[in-house]
């Protein structure tokens, strides 16, 4: 099943320009539980290729979310950069198939 | 003390209204903070020093944000003036401010926060160490570095409030600093203080109603309290606590000139259906440093657009810009004598992985391929060069030597486009600094309708 099917909101944005920062919003405390299990951090290092260590995670049960947070692959503005607000980054997870 | 903060909008130039902002002022708030910026749109407004938001609008805004300062009888205060905050974008805004007031009949003191930052003071702090990067921090090339803006706290405001100014137009700050400063002034909780500041910052945002713009807090001894003002409007818990999310690297913890706000033990309740009360955040203190952003050019840009519709070309999109940069390069370096080193050639192909580039994981089968062409080069001169040279490739070129010519389609005429500066951000840091006005500086000015006084 993709995250996005199963979750209210896959949100990303960046956290200044240095950084993208995604929200998953979850509707029911078993969508929040199977990302919570199911979402592995290597995976979503993975997605969007950057070292695990970099990546920070916050399961917030308060708010049936789950963020990450990770050094922009390419500074918003570079050269490099095609995405200046960071909000595409989100489709990556959103279509993420969960097992 | 309760102070009463009213919040317009999350920024100047989006919109806000204008029946939440007449309650706002009967609802007789101590004072009315509204932000006019951020990083958001990128390195662009920064690195030019210039507004990204349209004159006309900020104007049309400000002009109702000046009456409902002369209604409320209290400070009116701008952080981040003209999206960037340099001192070219404050003064920007106190010609607006001046314009307003000829136009309105105020007399009005207006007090003039300014955050840029001379190269000579960054390289003495260099020098002192007493600048620290963050991460991921770009290295520190002064030569380089083109405006450099320092991120003003509430200790700036408070100066500039201590003027005794009716308005305020403050340089770059952080996006709290100008709700935060006048509650803490007053002594109410800082932990409160600087959470609610965070909540209220973008304006209705934090309630179920983001574009209705007006919000008003009331900071006290223990916390605040949280008030959309647009009619059907609500904060809940679950707003205003998401809210800790948005545009935050870490949910938690937000850090500020003098310590950071730690929001671990914040309980939200609901006072009503659209009240929300918080407490339990605190603040932590920490060692005076203040952020630093800084742009720098690096190049100029000239760009084209060519359409690919025709089934073959859009099937092998990705083999054709292989060889038609392979070729490129060939040209330019036989007809202009540019090395490979001297310029960039880049090709993006919309339609199949024009946003996400090397992270993208689908393929499809799209019905047209938009085929973005981005030179970017040393001068504007030589990228136009560059641009002109590459133009009747990008609408001829075929993919092998046996076929006929294509043509491709162009949206525009002529088909390039010169983009100017290609600026980049060039500091994550912060810089530490004993007096918090050491690397700010306060203008004073009366305004009457008939100008300067």
């Amino acid at each position: 099943m993709k995250l996005g099917d199963l979750v209210l909101k896959v949100r990303s944005k960046n956290a200044g320009p240095f950084w993208v920062t995604i929200d998953i919003f979850c509707d029911t405390p078993e969508a929040y539980a199977r990302v919570t299990q199911g979402l592995a951090t290597a995976t979503v290092a993975g997605l969007y290729q950057v070292p695990e260590q970099l990546l920070k995670r916050f399961d917030i049960p308060d708010l049936r979310v789950v963020k990450f947070s990770l050094p922009r692959p390419v500074i918003q503005g570079s050269a490099a950069d095609r995405d200046m607000h960071g909000a595409q980054y989100a489709a990556l997870l959103e279509e993420h198939d969960l097992v | 003390m309760t102070t009463r903060v009213l919040v317009p909008s999350g920024v100047l130039g989006l919109g806000f209204d204008r029946k939440a902002l007449a309650r706002g002022v009967a609802a007789r708030p101590d004072i009315i903070c509204i932000d006019g910026g951020s990083t958001d749109s990128g390195p662009f407004s920064l690195g030019a020093g210039v507004s990204k938001y349209s004159r006309a609008a900020s104007k049309a805004e400000w002009r109702l944000l000046m009456q409902a300062r002369a209604d409320a009888g209290v400070p009116l205060v701008i952080g981040t003036a003209g999206t960037c905050g340099t001192d070219s974008t404050v003064d920007w805004m106190f010609d607006i401010t001046a314009e307003l007031a000829a136009e309105l009949g105020q007399k009005v003191k207006v007090a003039r926060l300014y955050s840029s930052q001379p190269k000579a003071r960054i390289a003495q702090a260099l020098a002192e160490s007493r600048i620290a990067p963050l991460t991921p921090a770009p290295e520190i090339d002064l030569d380089r570095l083109g405006n450099i803006v320092a991120l003003a706290g509430a200790e700036q405001i408070q100066a500039a409030l201590a003027t005794g100014a009716d308005i305020v137009i403050a340089g770059r700050t952080t996006d709290t600093a100008t709700i935060a400063a006048l509650p803490l002034l007053r002594g109410d909780h800082a932990g409160g203080v600087w959470h609610g500041a965070k909540i209220a910052e973008c304006g209705a945002l934090c309630s179920t109603n983001p574009t209705s713009g007006v919000i008003l807090v009331d900071f006290d001894a223990a916390g605040f309290t949280v008030e959309p003002l647009a009619q059907g409007a609500a904060c809940t818990p679950h707003s205003v606590s998401a809210h800790m999310l948005y545009e935050n690297s870490d949910p938690f913890r937000l850090y500020e000139p003098g310590g950071h706000l730690d929001v671990t033990g914040a309980r939200y309740t609901a006072v009503d259906a659209r009240r929300v009360r918080v407490e339990g955040s605190a603040w932590v203190p920490g060692p005076y440093t203040v952020k630093l952003e800084g742009a720098r050019v690096a190049g100029y840009q000239t760009t084209i657009l060519a359409i690919l519709r025709n089934a073959h070309y859009v099937a092998n999109a990705r083999a054709w810009v292989d060889r038609l940069t392979g070729f490129l390069h060939g040209e330019i370096a036989s007809r202009m004598g540019l090395e490979r080193d001297a310029y960039d050639l880049e090709f993006r192909l919309i339609g199949v992985d024009g946003a996400l580039g090397p992270l993208e994981n689908r393929r499809g089968d799209p019905v047209e391929v938009g085929v973005l062409g981005i030179v970017t080069a040393q001068s504007q001169e030589i990228a136009a060069e560059i641009g002109k040279l590459i133009n009747p490739f990008v609408l001829h070129y075929p993919l092998t030597d046996d076929e006929e010519l294509p043509t491709f389609a162009f949206p525009y005429s002529p088909a390039t486009t010169d983009r100017g500066a290609l600026y980049e951000f060039a500091l994550n840091h912060v810089m530490r600094i004993d007096d918090p006005m050491a690397a700010f500086r306060l203008t004073v000015t009366d305004l009457t309708p008939e100008g300067m006084a």
